[in-house]
């Protein structure tokens, strides 16, 4: 489909990045479970990394303006298939978010969060102009508010939370208003308490205990005291990997998944999460270099949609490991143990290759 | 292709360097959030892991057991299981309550309130729920322990004492370690198993071994994984008792059903052969753990059970101080060796007319005549002659007013007035009719039994007072040295065999045929006439009956103090429980009295009547008490003895 585009114009100092976090997170993963009746668990993570790679390298085939050209209809099947979760997907953990495909299940939001950066890309990129209007600020805001929506009522809080930077980010660099974005803020403002009074009390009980864990040690300020535990007594170099008392004897909660960072920080100590958190900070930056050298907005919107989620997820979760954010059940992207978020971050790293081929071509 | 992207190249570059230095700049606060606990609190979060992974549970010291002096056991150890609740985890805790409450058929409020009250302790300290474990406890333990993994057995030591109250004040209890004691002693920690009373106090130090560790490691639902080394627990040491168990059997069977003490010291060592104290008190209740009922009604008993008649009990000593009057009287040479007194059964001094407690009178009577008939008038002259500086002189130096330093806690030192000590406490001038009083030891004087058996052994010992101990050793016990002449000490000793030993002695009743039994009778009011006349001549107010005995009357090997309170006549109440123990002193000593055998089940020799009858026999009577102290504490007992009024008349 492309000609003269070829393996070496892939961002190779990009995937340089991806492949070092990959690689701490299945060694972490190893770690945290080669003990336990998970053992085993980093070789299914490594075929999850295998088979995104393959989808990735689909995806950057692809000309990212023929799936843009596609949003509205790629939007409509998103939502049909969240809709499709809510009737008839499968509960884990007291939640409706995985549908059965492949014998594997697969968490649909996931995907959706592909759906809406492409979609709001398209979107942005039609608005063409410095100054965005507060109607389609308004449109934006409505395209992104109905999958928000149809994830709370999974219920997913973390997920829906995400797709929220991808809109933000994208009405920043369209150039949102600075009264419009104020006006947003203030309304988001005074939505937490009508907000507040429609959370579910498990993640009320997570949002106070974030804010004083120490009033419940045992409750469910356990985790976020736990990880702290972790974090800390893992001082400069750490116990060791596999030595990690925290890690080992389980008292790290989803130690291989969302708190891979503690068990992580435990075993290789400061050391080991500077050099982790350098090599986020990399990837996260070179995503932006490359929306700079987009060749054109749509690319741009595209590739900072990607940057925005990703982005959001690794603060996020980062944050939570150190007691910084509550508990909100966001992974950390390309080390935590899961495959419908492994396939979603390749996916997404194709679309960014794509734009990066693209500004080879005419 | 559409044509809705075209020819829109133009970037918000401004925008994105932004978002990039935005990204830079909160990685570097996450990173500062990282420094924060892994640099600076690491060392607080390493302790944390620590306690997550490391449970603690105590290996319990057994006490040393305390053996007689033949070395037959009387106090030891069984053990026993206690149940110990962990509470590293709460979640689990508050699930698997009422399933453990069930379980070892306690209530589920009872063990709510057990976890409230251990609150302020950290959440890795396990607690006891349950001291004492059943056998179907510890079954409900192990056959969940895969489900209720909260649960673990401690293996403790309990005491075993002899029941029914048998020699419950010479060992005392053990109990649970105070706060107090925690502070005055840093090698106690909180829930230490400490002596509380008696030798369990005295020699707790020797009793208590030190406590092991078994340190396991546990994962994040309390299973164990792993066991790290772990520190032994040290025995405590067992002490050997002077005590002769045969001798104490036959001491607190003397005793059942009445109140008072028995003490028997070897004089030539200060060894402590016998010591009973009665209305008694069942240590083993206090061992597992004594609710705060019972406590109670042991404190607030009118009867004072906690309460040890042989050292605390302060009380006139009536007629074995006319032993002292005697030896003062012989030894300061005031009064001539051959001075005789016409006794009309009442005399008259300072204006007031003193009685003897024979109203016919004793005709003459000289010092000899006086001790075995127990002539009141003779002494009365004898003390106005005297004055009470003399007297008083003679006490302290006979082992009066003072404590006789035996090892046990909360000995009273008793009282010897004299001038001196009259005008520090009242302010008073000393009246000479008072010194008529204290001449036949009535009025303010007070002693304890220990410290008449002190008192006498030392004098016919020819003034050498060894230190009355109940911790067999074979170093001598610190002795004081006050020498008596050997004219004196024959004198003395003449007097008091002829007590039992010549017809009209006034424990004639009390002869032991082949055995060189001496003794002096003792009666002593428990309150004024003034007072007995308002309290409208009630029973309870009985004089308490003395009697202090040695055998034989050469190089005395035994002495007997007994003190029967409300007895009325020391030479019906007291004298011959003294003479039963000299008898199977010597019935023993002749192979006649075959030794009790102990074993570690129990004490077998105790009739089972005396644990029936041993407490609360007689009716309440607080007043016969005066010269108690009052306090509850019986450890903490150290009120100075309140001086009774000065008696005028002796009935």
């Amino acid at each position: 489909m492309k000609e003269g585009t070829g393996i070496r114009d892939y961002d190779w100092w990009l995937m340089t990045t991806v492949f070092a976090i990959c690689g701490i997170g299945v060694m972490e993963i190893w770690s945290a479970t080669h003990a336990s009746h998970l053992a085993g668990m980093q070789w299914k993570q490594l075929w999850w990394i295998a088979l995104g790679l393959a989808l990735m390298m689909v995806m950057s085939r692809l000309d990212y303006h023929s799936v843009l050209d596609k949003a509205p209809i790629l939007y409509l099947v998103g939502i049909l298939a969240l809709l499709a979760v809510l009737a008839v997907g499968h509960t884990r953990y007291g939640a409706k978010r995985w549908l059965p495909v492949m014998g594997e299940f697969l968490q649909v939001s996931e995907i959706a969060k592909l759906i809406i950066i492409v979609t709001l890309a398209r979107f942005f990129s039609d608005v063409r102009t410095d100054r965005l209007l507060l109607t389609d600020l308004f449109k934006a805001a409505v395209l992104t508010a109905v999958p928000v929506g149809l994830i709370l009522l999974q219920p997913d809080l973390g997920t829906a939370m995400v797709l929220i930077p991808v809109v933000a980010a994208g009405a920043y660099l369209a150039g949102i208003q600075w009264k419009h974005a104020a006006v947003m803020f203030l309304a988001a403002a005074l939505m937490v308490p009508v907000a507040w009074h429609h959370l579910k009390p498990y993640q009320k009980e997570r949002v106070t205990t974030f804010l004083r864990p120490e009033d419940d040690p045992k409750g469910s300020g356990y985790q976020i005291l736990q990880s702290k535990i972790a974090v800390g007594s893992g001082g400069f170099w750490g116990k060791g990997l596999g030595n990690g008392s925290q890690n080992q004897l389980g008292f790290v909660p989803v130690r291989y998944s969302d708190f891979i960072l503690a068990a992580l920080a435990e075993e290789l100590g400061f050391a080991g999460v500077f050099v982790t958190l350098v090599l986020y900070t990399a990837l996260l930056l070179r995503l932006i270099q490359n929306a700079q050298r987009a060749k054109d907005r749509a690319g741009m919107f595209l590739v900072m949609g990607v940057a925005a989620i990703l982005g959001f997820h690794v603060l996020v979760n980062v944050a939570m490991v150190i007691g910084f954010m509550p508990v909100t059940g966001i992974p950390l992207p390309l080390m935590s143990y899961g495959g419908s978020a492994m396939l979603f971050v390749f996916l997404a790293l194709g679309l960014v290759m794509n734009v990066r081929l693209g500004r080879f071509v005419n | 292709m559409s044509p809705w992207f075209q020819n829109d190249n133009r970037l918000p570059q401004t925008r994105l360097t932004v978002i990039s230095y935005t990204i830079v700049g909160l990685m570097a606060l996450l990173l500062l959030g990282f420094w924060k606990l892994q640099i600076i609190n690491s060392d607080r979060y390493a302790q944390l892991a620590e306690r997550n992974r490391i449970r603690s549970i105590p290996i319990i010291a057994p006490r040393g057991a305390m053996l007689d002096r033949y070395g037959r056991v009387i106090v030891d150890n069984y053990p026993s299981f206690s149940v110990l609740l962990l509470r590293d985890d709460p979640v689990q805790l508050d699930h698997m309550l009422p399933q453990i409450a069930d379980g070892l058929n306690l209530t589920l409020d009872d063990v709510q309130q057990q976890l409230d009250a251990a609150k302020t302790l950290p959440h890795f300290q396990p607690i006891v729920i349950k001291p004492e474990a059943t056998p179907g406890d510890i079954a409900f333990i192990e056959s969940h322990r895969a489900d209720i993994p909260l649960l673990e057995m401690l293996m403790v030591h309990r005491r075993r004492y002899p029941r029914g109250g048998f020699m419950a004040h010479v060992s005392g209890y053990v109990g649970e370690v105070s706060a107090d004691q925690i502070e005055e002693n840093s090698r106690y920690r909180p829930g230490d198993i400490v002596g509380k009373a008696g030798l369990e106090r005295q020699y707790n130090e020797q009793l208590m071994g030190v406590d092991g560790m078994r340190r396991s490691i546990v994962n994040s639902v309390g299973r164990e994984v792993g066991r790290l080394e772990q520190t032994d627990a040290v025995p405590g040491k067992p002490i050997r008792l002077t005590i002769d168990y045969d001798l104490q059997l036959v001491a607190e069977e003397s005793l059942v059903g009445k109140k008072g003490a028995v003490v028997a010291l070897d004089p030539k060592t200060g060894d402590v052969l016998a010591m009973a104290s009665q209305p008694s008190y069942d240590p083993n209740d206090f061992a597992v753990r004594i609710s705060k009922d019972e406590w109670q009604s042991l404190n607030e008993d009118p009867e004072r059970p906690l309460l040890d008649r042989a050292i605390q009990a302060q009380l006139a000593p009536g007629s074995i101080f006319k032993i002292l009057m005697a030896t003062a009287m012989l030894e300061s040479k005031a009064i001539p060796a051959d001075y005789h007194v016409f006794c009309p059964g009442s005399a008259e001094f300072y204006g007031r007319v003193f009685h003897d407690w024979k109203k016919e009178g004793h005709g003459t009577v000289d010092l000899h005549d006086a001790i075995v008939h127990s002539c009141d008038v003779f002494f009365y002259n004898v003390g106005k002659q005297l004055g009470i500086d003399k007297i008083s002189f003679y006490g302290a130096n006979l082992g009066l007013g003072r404590k006789t330093g035996i090892d046990l806690p909360g000995e009273e030192p008793g009282l010897m007035p004299s001038e001196a000590w009259k005008e520090r406490i009242y302010h008073q001038k000393w009246y000479p009719g008072e010194t008529i009083s204290v001449a036949i030891g009535q009025g303010a004087i007070a002693a304890t039994p220990v410290q008449l058996g002190y008192m006498i052994g030392g004098i016919i010992m020819g003034g050498r007072f060894h230190q009355p101990h109940l911790l067999l050793s074979d170093q001598a016990a610190p002795e004081v040295d006050f020498p008596i002449s050997d004219s004196t000490v024959d004198t003395v000793t003449q007097g008091m065999y002829g007590v039992v030993n010549e017809p009209g002695g006034t424990a004639f009743a009390s002869k032991l045929s082949g055995i060189e039994f001496a003794g002096k009778t003792g009666s002593a009011q428990v309150i004024s006439n003034q007072g007995l006349a308002r309290a409208g001549k009630q029973a309870d107010l009985k004089d308490n009956a003395w009697f202090v005995g040695f055998a034989p009357r050469q190089n005395a090997e035994i002495v007997v103090a007994v003190l029967v309170q409300g007895g009325e006549h020391g030479a019906s109440a007291a004298a011959p429980i003294a003479r039963d123990i000299v008898k199977a002193y010597y019935d023993k000593k002749q192979g006649k009295l075959p030794p009790q055998e102990l074993t570690t089940q129990a004490v077998p020799g105790i009739p089972p009547a005396f644990a029936a009858q041993s407490a609360r026999a007689s009716k309440p009577n607080a007043d016969a008490e005066e010269g108690v102290p009052t306090k509850p504490d019986p450890v903490a007992a150290t009120t100075t003895p309140v001086a009774t009024a000065p008696v005028s008349v002796n009935p």
